[in-house]
């Protein structure tokens, strides 16, 4: 009998040890999804960063297929989106009708609301890694049919939408295909972007009715003067491409096209006024500030966060001016966040790590901290203990997790603060990371005290966060299960049709 | 003396990447009339001249310019454009031609450019004092000793150094090392040891001068040890959750954490503070003095060779250290034992404890064969297979 009971409870513990480690794994997974890129970051190569989401995304699509396909619905970063799709065609649909019918749906919705060049660059890379089973040319097939303007795909992207049509066994019929695969026997289209692409070979005039990217290369094959090209070029840009051109315009003296920052989301907002000499930002400082807080409440409108009284913790060290790849982006997610919670609640205030140029440590809504430098140590400790001291309902830290002055301090504050005063005055942390930590397969966390969740961009927070309970272990992976399920109904309902 | 006087520095926590430990050192009041710059040379290896009879030969990867007041005023930056008159090394290639190399070539260690300018090179004036260790050989023609050491003294000693770049790690950490305020310094371990200590005069100059520390040389044991150290975690004792009782308690108690981390930063140093230290002085340039100093040379613990620049107030202006492998420590430890009992085998012997057959199969091990006679070696060889027998 007795043996019994021990065999039993033995049964208990090895199944509440699995599913820990099952939920574990699944927390880190989409923490990873949120944070990395593929790109160099400050502290790590771009080699290591894909060898280690790559191993992520192979182990979780091998063990917990349901949850990894939902994981589109999660609101992840466009780059684990588009690989996560790689990887379900490249092992095949699913035995079981309705998986296959969920999954089939995800696919599609997903690739619709990816950017298109990511989208044609995943094709591409269908090709270069031989998947080419039925489901993969449907779905080639029906991303195609979908689209709005087929001739402006087919101009913008055409090697690769001859690679993609070979390898999908596409038909292609009337001009488009002739377009493609015959354009030096052709005289005359009756597509007007076709025949602009034709005549663009030999007729100067033709290139401006062409996408930017592709005159660009037809510009330089007529020895164009790069600023008469801007200049007229300009009707046929978009709107992220006429920001991008913008510095070196001015530059060369050409009108500046215009660019509307009120369009622009909030995370790249904040990249673009970091990226401006100081003398600009602080010249137009109240017209950034006002456009930043436009942009922040935007995001709150769609994704509402109620975090009451709220104090964020916010790193400038050195290592927020990010690498070559992904220039200060931590710290224009740190900033970004500064606009999003002030726009969401009255009762906020920053406190910034110690820098080396700016006096101030803490900042309310009104102060302009695009202005701010990274520089310095991560000490987290001091901006901490005086948040603490504020007295506020949650504490939002935003750092890359490289904390050294001191070390670990940050996690032992939280630690110590759970263990002796939450019960007078509790408060709830959170640790959000801009930055993916491949030795760890995670954004790098600060101490065990704390949850860490992975954040690519300030306007994910929301959807970030829905996932710190599951980090923290508060529920079980039924509910995560359940959770993610809420997200792909709402997913493929709310976009389908 | 006693102990590496880092008097006016504080140690603050460190920065770990991989096995590379790198502490900073802060100075909060930094004094304007000595300032240190770089001055790079075109050739990756030099001539130097240590006295008239013996010249240096080196890895030179840069010099150092000192530039300083004598009234206290502020030197205003680093004057390096009145640098131009300087001679220059003809060079042939990488190398300076030995042609004329009393007119060329880089002449002297530590040299006066100026009334208040002055171009040394970091280590080597300290690497001279290690490389010239009882240069002349023995004193009294003691007839075991070979002729020519007789004659020329133990010409030439040469000592092998790996420059940083060759260290696992080194570059990546100085890379991506977030430099403090008023940062003036840093301790570099490697594999949790002390690899090298560098202080400079003034924040600015440490800010451009931090990189050249990839560029100096350093033992190869620290090679060694960048080669197999891997991620390593030393910390203090966490803050004590069981006093806490107000948010001024853990504000109390995060100091505490910090000072900790000073107590583990001094303990993981013994080099610095607990060693005896033998120094001489370089050069005088009022009010300040550089010194070269060399730690006892026990063979049990880590010995350092290094130089430093006091001021006359006792602050620690600059300093540069190399941390000696176990047998460069032994070389060195020989030649003086010997020299300190007249380069007498047999109370040199006596006094290190050991048989003189012993001492001098020691000597031959440490690569100082070449002192002895032919027959002294052979008689001692004969002896120890005798007695092992």
């Amino acid at each position: 009998m007795s043996e019994q009971i021990t065999k039993q409870n033995r049964d208990d513990v090895y199944a509440a040890q699995r599913e820990a480690s099952e939920r574990e794994d699944l927390v880190m997974f989409t923490n990873a999804c949120f944070a990395s890129t593929g790109q160099t970051e400050h502290y790590s190569s771009r080699q290591s960063g894909k060898v280690s989401i790559d191993f992520l995304h192979g182990y979780v699509l091998a063990n917990y297929r349901t949850v990894y396909r939902r994981v589109l619905a999660a609101g992840v970063n466009d780059f684990n989106r588009a690989r996560i799709v790689m990887k379900l065609l490249a092992i095949g649909a699913p035995e079981n009708p309705v998986d296959r019918a969920e999954e089939g749906r995800l696919i599609a919705v997903t690739l619709r609301s990816l950017p298109a060049n990511r989208v044609f660059a995943l094709f591409a890379s269908l090709r270069k890694l031989k998947i080419n089973n039925r489901r993969t040319r449907a779905v080639v097939r029906d991303y195609l049919k979908r689209r709005n303007d087929p001739a402006f795909d087919a101009v913008k992207y055409r090697s690769k939408l001859r690679a993609v049509a070979r390898h999908a066994h596409l038909e292609l019929n009337g001009e488009t295909g002739r377009f493609i695969f015959l354009l030096k026997d052709q005289k005359h289209f009756e597509t007007p972007l076709y025949d602009a692409f034709l005549r663009a070979h030999y007729a100067k005039q033709a290139i401006y009715e062409l996408p930017f990217s592709i005159a660009e290369g037809f510009a330089a094959r007529h020895r164009i003067p790069r600023v008469e090209f801007l200049r007229k070029i300009q009707r046929q840009m978009t709107h992220a491409e006429k920001q991008r051109v913008q510095s070196a315009a001015a530059r060369l003296g050409v009108a500046t096209p215009g660019v509307d920052l009120s369009r622009m989301p909030l995370t790249k907002l904040a990249l673009y006024v970091l990226s401006l000499p100081d003398d600009e930002r602080r010249s137009r400082a109240l017209e950034f500030h006002d456009l930043l807080r436009a942009s922040a409440r935007r995001v709150l409108r769609k994704r509402p966060i109620q975090l009451g009284k709220v104090a964020i913790v916010l790193d400038r060290s050195r290592s927020t001016c990010g690498s070559r790849e992904k220039r200060l982006r931590p710290l224009a997610v740190a900033i970004a966040i500064h606009y999003l919670i002030g726009q969401s609640t009255d009762e906020m205030r920053a406190f910034w790590t110690p820098s080396r140029n700016e006096a101030t440590d803490t900042t309310t809504n009104e102060d302009h901290v695009f202005l701010f430098e990274s520089g310095g140590q991560t000490d987290l400790a001091t901006p901490l203990l005086l948040a603490i001291e504020w007295r506020p309902d949650n504490i939002v830290i935003i750092s890359d997790g490289f904390e050294n002055a001191p070390v670990d301090a940050c996690g032992q504050i939280v630690f110590a603060y759970r263990e002796r005063l939450s019960r007078a005055h509790p408060i709830a942390f959170i640790h959000a990371n801009p930055v993916f930590d491949p030795d760890h397969f995670s954004p790098k966390p600060l101490g065990n005290a704390l949850n860490t969740i992975g954040l690519r961009d300030a306007e994910d927070l929301g959807a970030s966060m829905g996932f710190a309970k599951f980090a923290s272990g508060e529920a079980s992976q039924t509910q995560l299960e359940e959770y993610l399920g809420r997200l792909t109904d709402d997913l493929i309902g709310g976009m389908d049709e | 003396m006693t102990g590496l006087s880092l008097s006016g520095l504080a140690m603050a926590p460190p920065q770990v990447l991989g096995g590379i430990r790198l502490v900073p050192l802060i100075r909060q009041e930094s004094r304007n009339d000595l300032r240190l710059s770089r001055r790079a040379h075109s050739e990756d290896f030099g001539f130097v001249e240590v006295n008239p009879k013996s010249i240096h030969t080196a890895y030179v990867p840069h010099g150092l310019v000192a530039n300083w007041t004598a009234d206290g005023g502020a030197v205003f930056g680093s004057q390096m454009s009145q640098s131009g008159k300087t001679k220059d090394g003809k060079s042939y290639g990488q190398y300076i031609t030995a042609r004329g190399l009393k007119k060329l070539g880089l002449r002297k260690m530590t040299r006066r450019e100026g009334r208040h300018r002055l171009r040394f090179m970091p280590l080597h004036v300290a690497m001279e004092g290690l490389l010239a260790l009882h240069f002349g050989g023995p004193d009294i023609a003691w007839t075991e000793y070979s002729e020519s050491v007789m004659r020329r003294g133990l010409s030439p000693r040469s000592e092998f150094v790996v420059p940083g770049e060759e260290i696992a790690g080194l570059e990546d950490a100085l890379r991506l090392f977030e430099v403090h305020d008023n940062q003036v310094g840093m301790l570099v371990f490697v594999a949790e040891a002390l690899a090298s200590a560098f202080v400079l005069p003034h924040p600015d100059d440490y800010a451009s001068l931090h990189h050249t520390l990839l560029s100096d040389f350093y033992g190869e044991l620290i090679w060694h040890y960048g080669l197999w150290a891997t991620e390593t975690v030393v910390s203090p004792d966490p803050i004590d959750v069981d006093s806490i009782n107000n948010t001024a308690d853990l504000r109390r108690e995060v100091d505490r954490l910090r000072e900790r981390w000073n107590g583990i930063n001094e303990m993981m140093s013994p080099a610095l503070s607990e060693r005896n230290y033998h120094s001489e002085q370089v050069c005088r340039f009022k009010p300040f003095n550089l010194e070269r100093f060399i730690t006892d040379l026990d063979p049990a613990k880590e010995n350092h060779i290094g130089e430093a620049i006091y001021a006359d107030d006792g602050t620690l202006q600059y300093l540069k250290t190399y941390r000696m492998s176990s047998t460069q420590t032994r070389r060195a430890y020989l030649l003086s034992q010997l020299a300190d009992h007249g380069w007498d085998l047999e109370q040199c012997a006596a006094a290190l404890g050991c048989r003189k057959s012993e001492l001098v199969l020691r000597l031959e091990n440490a690569g100082f064969g070449y002192l002895l006679h032919q027959h002294v070696l052979d008689g001692a060889r004969a002896t120890e297979k005798r007695i092992l027998k």
